[in-house]
C-alpha cells in the first residue's frame, strides 16, 4: 500500500473520530421560535435523589400545564447531568447559551455549580433561577441582575432551625459540620441565630467530607453536654451522622436538628432513626389538599413523593412560563421585570415575590419528624411546628453584601 | 479527672475503641487487597465496589427479594422467586455472591492481563469498578437504603469509660476471627503454601499437577469475597449506598501499601493500628482524619520502602 | 511524489497539517470554540502525562494535584492579584513545577505501582491542603475569574481570541513535547522505560533523569489546568481530586500510549463523550466511561492511534511481500 493513501485513511479516521468527539459541539443556531428550557443537576451522584430525574419529571409537569406551547411557539427541555463538576455544569450552560438557544437556566443541586453557572448566565444575560443550589451568596456577595434562588438557602434555613428551636428552648448547641465552605456557612448562619435568640453554642468539630463514620465526633458532641445537635452537613454525611447518633444513643440525651435535610433522606434513614428530629424546608406535600393532589401527580410518575426541590422546579419553571406568557416576549429583561413584579401563587408559595437581589421570598416551615405511631401512610413524616414567614427567614437589606441591591 | 492535652482520659480511651472499630474494617479490607496483590500481582480497584455488593447483597436479603411476578414490557413473567434473609445468614451468601462475581471477573477479564504490567489490571479493575458503581446509582440513587442491626446485638454494653454499642464489639470480633482465619490458612496450612507456591512459579507448580488456574481464580474469589464480608458487617453500621466504596477504597490502598503489599500480616496490624491512630486524630485535629493516613504513607514509603511488613519483590 | 515516499514521518506530518488546518478553521465551519479549547486543555494534560507514562514508564496516580494545583494559582493571581493572563499562567506553571520537584523527588526512589502510589498519597494531601487553604474557597471554588488582556493589550474576553491563543499554547507544547522526545535527553528516558537496569549500568544517572521527566510532566499538567482557568472562568476541587488523575489515564489509555496523536486523540474523544453524553445519557455516563475503560484495557490496548499505527505497518508489511 502506498504512504499517501495510509497517510489518508489515517486523517479519514482521525478526522472521523474528531468529528465524533465534537459532536457534541455542533449544535444548530439559535432557533428564535421555541421557548427553551435548560435544566442541569446532579443527576447520578451523591445529590441525585432530592432533585435529580424527579426535577426533570416537575418541570416537564410544569411545561404540560402551561399547555406545552405559548402564544404558537412550542416550549423545549434539554437536560444535563453535571456530575458535580462546575466544569461540566460552566461549559455546558455556556454551550446552551451560544449555541443551542436557550432562553433560561434552571440550576438544580451543589452550590459550587450554580455559583459558575450564575456567572455565565449573568455574562450571556439571561436568566438562571437556582432550586437546588444552598449557598446564600447567589443572592449575596456574589449576586447578579438575572439570577433568581427560588426555593432555599442556607440563611433560611438557619433563621428556621436555629431561630425557632432555639426559641422553643433549645438554648446550648453543639455542631457538627462538614468541613467545606457550605459546611461552615450553614453553621456560622445558624450559630449567629442562636446567638440572637438567647442561646449559646458550646463547641464545634469539624469532619472531613464524605467520613464514613461518624462515632467518634458524636461522642465529642455527647461530651459537650448541649441540648441540640446541629448537622451542618448535607447528604450522605447527614445520613451517616444520624444512623450513628441513634447507634450510641446519643439521641437520649441530644435532639437533632438536621439543618440540611430532605424528605428523601427521612425516608432512606426511616422514621425510627429519625423520629423527633427537627428541621426546615420550603415545602411539605402533605399539608394542603392543593400539595396533596400535586405530590400524588407526582408520585404516579415517580412512584415516590416529592421533595421540596421537586416542587420548585415546577413552580419556577410555571412562574418564568406565566410571565413570558404575560408579556408576550423571551426577552430576559422584560421577562425578568414582569417576574419581580408578580405574585409567586402556586402550589409551592402562597404570597410569594421576587426581591431586589433576587431571593424569591416565601414563607419557610420548621418541622420534626414524626414518630413511627404517627404517621398514618408512607411519606407522611413531618409535623409542621412553625411557620416562619416571609422576609423573616431571609437575609436582611442591611446585612446583605449584594452590589445589585442597593 | 486526668487530661491528656486538654482531652479527658476517658474521652480519649473512647475515642481510641472507637478507632479500633475502624481499624477492624481497614485489616479486613486490606486483607483480602494483601491477598489479591501478594498471591496474583493485581492491583484490585474493584475491591471497594465489592465491598459495596456485599452491603446491597444483605440489604436485599432483609428488604426480601420479590420476582414472583417481572413486568418485562407488557409481558408478565412467572419466575416464582422470593427470598428473604437475615444478617446471619446474609454473613454468609454476602460473600458467597461476592466470591461468585470475582470468579466471572478473573475467568473472563483478568486472565488475559497477568502475563501484561501490572498497571493493566489495575485499569481494568478501576473501569469495573466505575461501571458497578453507576449501575447502582441508577437503581438505587444515591441517599442509600438503611440497614437494621439484628436483634440480637442491638443495644450497647456500658464499658465504664464510654458506652459501646454491642454491635461494634461484634465487628471488632468477627473481624479478628476472620483476619486469623485468612492468616492461618495462607501461611499454616498446605493449602496456602501450594497457593503461595502456584503464584510464585506457576509451570513448576503445575507440573506437580496442581490445578494452578484454578487456584488463582479462587485466590481473587476469595479476596473479594472478603470485602464482600467486610460490606455485610458494615450494612449496620453505615449507610448502605453505591458510593461507600470508593468513599474508603483509598485508604484502604494506604493501609496495604504501609502494611506492605505482599503481606497479610502486614495489613492486618496495619488496618488495626491506623484505625487507632485515625480515632486519635479525629479528636486532636479532626479535619485532618481523612489525610492522616496518606501522611503516615509517605513517611513509612520514605524510610521503609517495602512497607512495614513488606519484603521488595 | 518522492516527498511522501521518505518514512511514515511524512505521512504522519501530512495528517498534522490537515489537522491543524481544521482547528484553525473549526469556529468558522460551526464547531463550538470553547468545547475545543477545552478539550485542548486536556490535551495539553494528557500529553503532559503521557511524556511520563508512555515514554518514560511512570504511572503517576496523582497529576490532578499538578493540573488543578496551577488552576487554583492561576485564578488566584488573576482574580486576587490582578495580574495579566501570560504572567498568571506563568504563575501556575511555576507552582506546579514546584510541586513537581517536590513530589516528584519522594516518589522517584520507588519503582513501579508503589511509585504509583507515593504519588497518590502525596497528591491527596496536596489537594487536602487546597480544600483547607481559605485562597481557594472550599466546595465553591475561585467562581468568575476575569481572563483580562493578554499582554496588557489582547482582550481575552472574546471567545475567539482565547481559542487561538489556547491553540497556539497547544501547538507550542506539542512541538516542545516532540522536541524532548527525539532528543538524546529522550532516547536516554526511553531507554530507562524498556530496561533500567541496563541504563544504569551504562552511567546514566537514572534518578535525575527521571526527576527532570516528571517536573516538565507536572509542569506541563500545570499548563494545560492553568488555561482551562481562562476558558471556563474558574477553578475547583473538582480539578485536584484524584478522580480526575484518573481521567488522564483513560485519555492516554484510550488514545494510544506512547504516540504523539494518542493522548490528544483520548483527551478530545473522552471530553467530547462526557459533553455529548450529559445531555443525552444523563446519568449513564459515569457507567458508560467505565465500560470504555474496561473495554480499552482487554481489546484496545494500543488505544485509538496505536491500533491505526499498528495496522498501517500490516498492511505496509503484506505490501512489501507482494513487491
Amino acid at each position: 500500500m502506498s504512504k499517501p493513501f495510509s497517510a489518508a485513511l489515517k486523517t479519514v479516521a482521525i478526522a472521523c473520530l474528531g468529528a465524533l468527539g465534537l459532536a457534541g459541539a455542533a449544535q444548530a443556531q439559535i432557533s428564535g421560535d421555541v421557548i427553551r428550557i435548560g435544566f442541569i443537576t446532579d443527576l447520578s451522584g451523591v445529590y441525585s435523589d432530592i432533585d435529580g430525574q424527579g426535577g426533570i419529571e416537575a418541570i416537564k409537569m410544569a411545561i404540560a400545564d402551561a399547555g406545552g406551547s405559548i402564544a404558537g411557539k412550542k416550549i423545549e427541555l434539554v437536560t444535563a447531568d453535571h456530575q458535580n463538576k462546575p466544569d461540566v455544569a460552566a461549559s455546558k450552560a455556556r454551550e446552551w447559551f451560544d449555541t443551542a438557544g436557550v432562553d433560561i437556566l434552571i440550576a438544580g443541586t451543589n452550590s459550587g455549580t450554580n455559583l459558575a453557572m450564575s456567572k455565565v448566565a449573568a455574562e450571556k444575560h439571561k436568566i438562571m433561577i437556582s432550586v437546588g443550589g444552598g449557598t446564600s451568596a447567589l443572592t449575596n456577595e456574589q449576586c447578579t441582575p438575572t439570577t433568581i434562588h427560588w426555593a432555599y438557602d442556607t440563611t433560611a434555613l438557619a433563621k428556621g432551625t436555629g431561630g425557632a428551636v432555639t426559641k422553643a428552648g433549645g438554648k446550648t448547641w453543639y455542631f457538627l459540620q462538614a468541613d467545606y465552605a457550605f459546611g461552615a456557612a450553614l453553621e456560622s448562619d445558624t450559630a449567629r441565630v442562636v446567638e440572637a435568640n438567647g442561646g449559646k453554642v458550646l463547641g464545634v468539630v469539624k469532619h472531613p467530607l464524605s467520613a464514613s463514620d461518624f462515632s467518634s465526633f458524636l461522642l465529642q458532641a455527647q461530651a459537650s453536654k448541649a441540648q441540640i445537635l446541629g448537622l451542618a452537613n448535607a447528604g450522605g454525611d447527614t445520613i451517616n451522622a444520624i444512623k450513628a447518633a441513634n447507634e450510641f444513643g446519643i439521641t437520649k440525651s441530644m435532639k437533632l436538628a438536621g439543618l440540611l435535610m430532605f424528605i428523601q433522606d427521612v425516608h432512606s434513614l426511616g422514621l425510627k432513626t429519625t423520629q423527633g428530629m427537627y428541621l426546615t424546608d420550603s415545602w411539605y406535600w402533605n399539608k394542603t389538599p392543593e400539595t396533596r393532589a400535586w405530590g400524588r401527580r407526582y408520585f404516579d410518575i415517580m412512584k415516590k413523593m416529592p421533595g421540596s426541590l421537586q416542587a420548585g422546579d415546577y413552580s419556577a419553571v410555571a412562574n418564568y412560563l406565566a410571565a413570558v406568557k404575560a408579556t408576550g416576549t423571551d426577552d430576559t429583561d422584560k421577562v425578568l421585570a414582569k417576574m419581580k413584579a408578580s405574585k409567586v401563587n402556586d402550589v409551592f408559595a402562597k404570597d410569594g415575590w421576587i426581591r431586589g437581589d433576587g431571593s424569591m421570598i416565601h414563607d419557610m416551615y420548621l418541622m420534626q419528624v414524626k414518630t413511627p405511631e404517627a404517621s398514618k401512610e408512607p411519606w407522611d413524616y413531618y409535623n409542621v411546628v412553625e411557620t416562619i414567614k416571609g422576609e423573616a427567614a431571609w437575609t436582611t437589606k442591611a446585612e446583605s453584601k449584594c452590589a445589585a441591591w442597593k | 479527672m486526668t487530661e491528656i492535652f486538654g482531652v479527658p482520659v476517658q474521652a480519649l480511651l473512647g475515642q481510641l475503641m472507637l478507632g479500633l472499630v475502624n481499624g477492624s474494617f481497614y485489616a479486613m479490607l486490606s486483607l483480602g487487597l494483601a491477598v489479591i496483590f501478594g498471591l496474583l500481582g493485581v492491583v484490585n480497584f474493584a475491591h471497594g465496589a465489592m465491598y459495596m455488593l456485599g452491603a446491597y447483597v444483605a440489604w436485599l436479603g432483609l428488604d426480601g427479594v420479590d420476582l414472583t411476578h417481572v413486568q418485562v414490557g407488557s409481558q408478565v413473567l412467572n419466575l416464582g422467586i422470593q427470598f428473604h434473609f437475615n444478617f446471619w445468614t446474609a454473613l454468609l451468601v454476602g460473600p458467597l455472591v461476592v466470591g461468585l462475581v470475582g470468579v466471572v471477573v478473573e475467568k473472563l477479564l483478568l486472565k488475559r492481563l497477568y502475563k501484561l504490567d501490572p498497571l493493566y489490571g489495575l485499569l481494568l479493575t478501576f473501569g469495573l469498578a466505575l461501571i458497578v458503581q453507576g449501575v447502582f446509582l441508577q437503581f438505587y440513587g444515591s441517599s442509600g437504603q438503611s440497614y437494621d442491626t439484628p436483634e440480637a446485638l442491638s443495644g450497647a454494653i456500658n464499658l465504664g469509660f464510654m458506652i459501646l454499642p454491642k454491635y461494634r464489639g461484634f465487628v471488632i470480633v468477627a473481624s479478628l476471627v476472620v483476619c486469623f482465619g485468612t492468616w492461618f490458612l495462607i501461611e499454616r496450612t498446605r493449602l496456602g503454601a501450594l497457593l503461595r507456591a502456584g503464584t510464585e512459579n506457576p509451570s513448576l507448580v503445575q507440573a506437580f499437577g496442581v490445578n494452578v488456574p484454578l487456584m488463582v481464580t479462587l485466590t481473587y474469589a476469595g479476596g473479594a469475597a472478603l470485602a464482600g464480608l467486610a460490606g455485610v458487617l458494615a450494612a449496620p453500621v453505615i449507610q448502605v449506598t453505591p458510593l461507600m466504596g470508593s468513599n474508603l477504597i483509598i485508604v484502604v490502598f494506604a493501609v496495604v501499601v504501609i502494611g506492605g503489599m505482599g503481606s497479610i500480616i502486614g495489613s492486618i496490624v496495619t488496618g488495626l493500628v491506623l484505625g487507632v491512630l485515625e480515632g486519635l486524630t479525629r479528636v486532636f485535629y479532626p479535619e485532618a482524619s481523612n489525610v492522616v493516613v496518606f501522611f503516615i504513607m509517605a513517611i513509612v514509603l520514605m524510610i521503609r520502602p517495602a512497607g512495614l511488613f513488606g519484603k521488595e519483590k | 511524489m518522492s516527498w511522501l515516499g521518505n518514512g511514515t514521518q511524512r505521512a504522519g506530518k501530512i495528517v498534522w497539517i490537515l489537522a491543524l488546518a481544521f482547528l484553525l478553521a473549526a469556529p468558522f465551519v460551526g464547531v463550538y470554540p470553547i468545547f475545543v479549547a477545552q478539550a485542548l486543555c486536556f490535551a495539553i494534560f494528557a500529553i503532559a502525562f503521557n511524556l511520563l507514562l508512555g515514554y518514560t514508564g511512570l504511572l503517576s496516580f496523582g497529576h490532578a494535584a499538578f493540573f488543578g494545583g496551577a488552576a487554583y494559582v492561576t485564578a488566584w493571581l488573576l482574580q486576587a492579584q490582578h495580574l495579566t493572563p501570560e504572567l498568571a499562567l506563568v504563575g501556575g506553571v511555576l507552582a506546579a513545577a514546584g510541586a513537581g520537584v517536590v513530589i516528584g523527588a519522594i516518589a522517584i526512589r520507588r519503582q513501579g505501582i508503589y511509585f504509583a502510589m507515593v504519588t497518590l498519597a502525596l497528591a491527596y494531601m496536596l489537594s487536602f491542603f487546597f480544600l483547607e487553604a481559605p485562597f481557594t474557597g472550599g466546595e465553591n471554588g475561585l467562581q468568575g475569574i476575569e481572563r483580562g488582556k493578554l499582554f496588557g493589550l489582547i482582550s481575552l474576553e472574546n471567545d475567539l481570541a482565547l481559542y487561538y491563543f489556547v491553540l497556539a499554547v497547544f501547538v507550542a507544547v506539542f512541538l516542545f513535547v516532540l522536541r524532548v522526545v527525539h532528543s538524546p535527553y529522550g532516547q536516554v528516558l526511553k531507554a530507562i522505560r524498556e530496561n533500567e537496569p541496563r541504563a544504569i549500568s551504562l552511567g546514566y544517572n537514572v534518578d535525575r533523569y527521571k526527576l527532570l521527566a516528571f517536573v516538565l510532566s507536572a509542569s506541563l499538567a500545570g499548563l494545560g489546568g492553568a488555561l482551562k482557568v481562562l476558558v471556563l472562568h474558574l477553578a475547583t476541587l473538582q480539578d485536584v481530586r484524584w478522580e480526575q488523575s484518573g481521567e488522564v489515564i483513560l485519555m492516554t489509555l484510550l488514545g494510544g500510549l506512547g504516540t504523539f496523536a494518542g493522548p490528544v486523540v483520548g483527551a478530545f474523544t473522552v471530553v467530547g463523550l462526557q459533553n455529548y453524553l450529559s445531555d443525552r445519557a444523563g446519568s449513564w455516563t459515569g457507567v458508560i466511561i467505565g465500560c470504555i475503560f474496561v473495554l480499552c484495557v482487554v481489546a484496545f490496548r494500543k488505544g485509538i492511534v496505536g491500533e491505526l499505527l499498528a495496522w498501517q505497518q500490516r498492511r505496509a508489511a503484506a505490501a512489501r511481500r507482494h513487491d
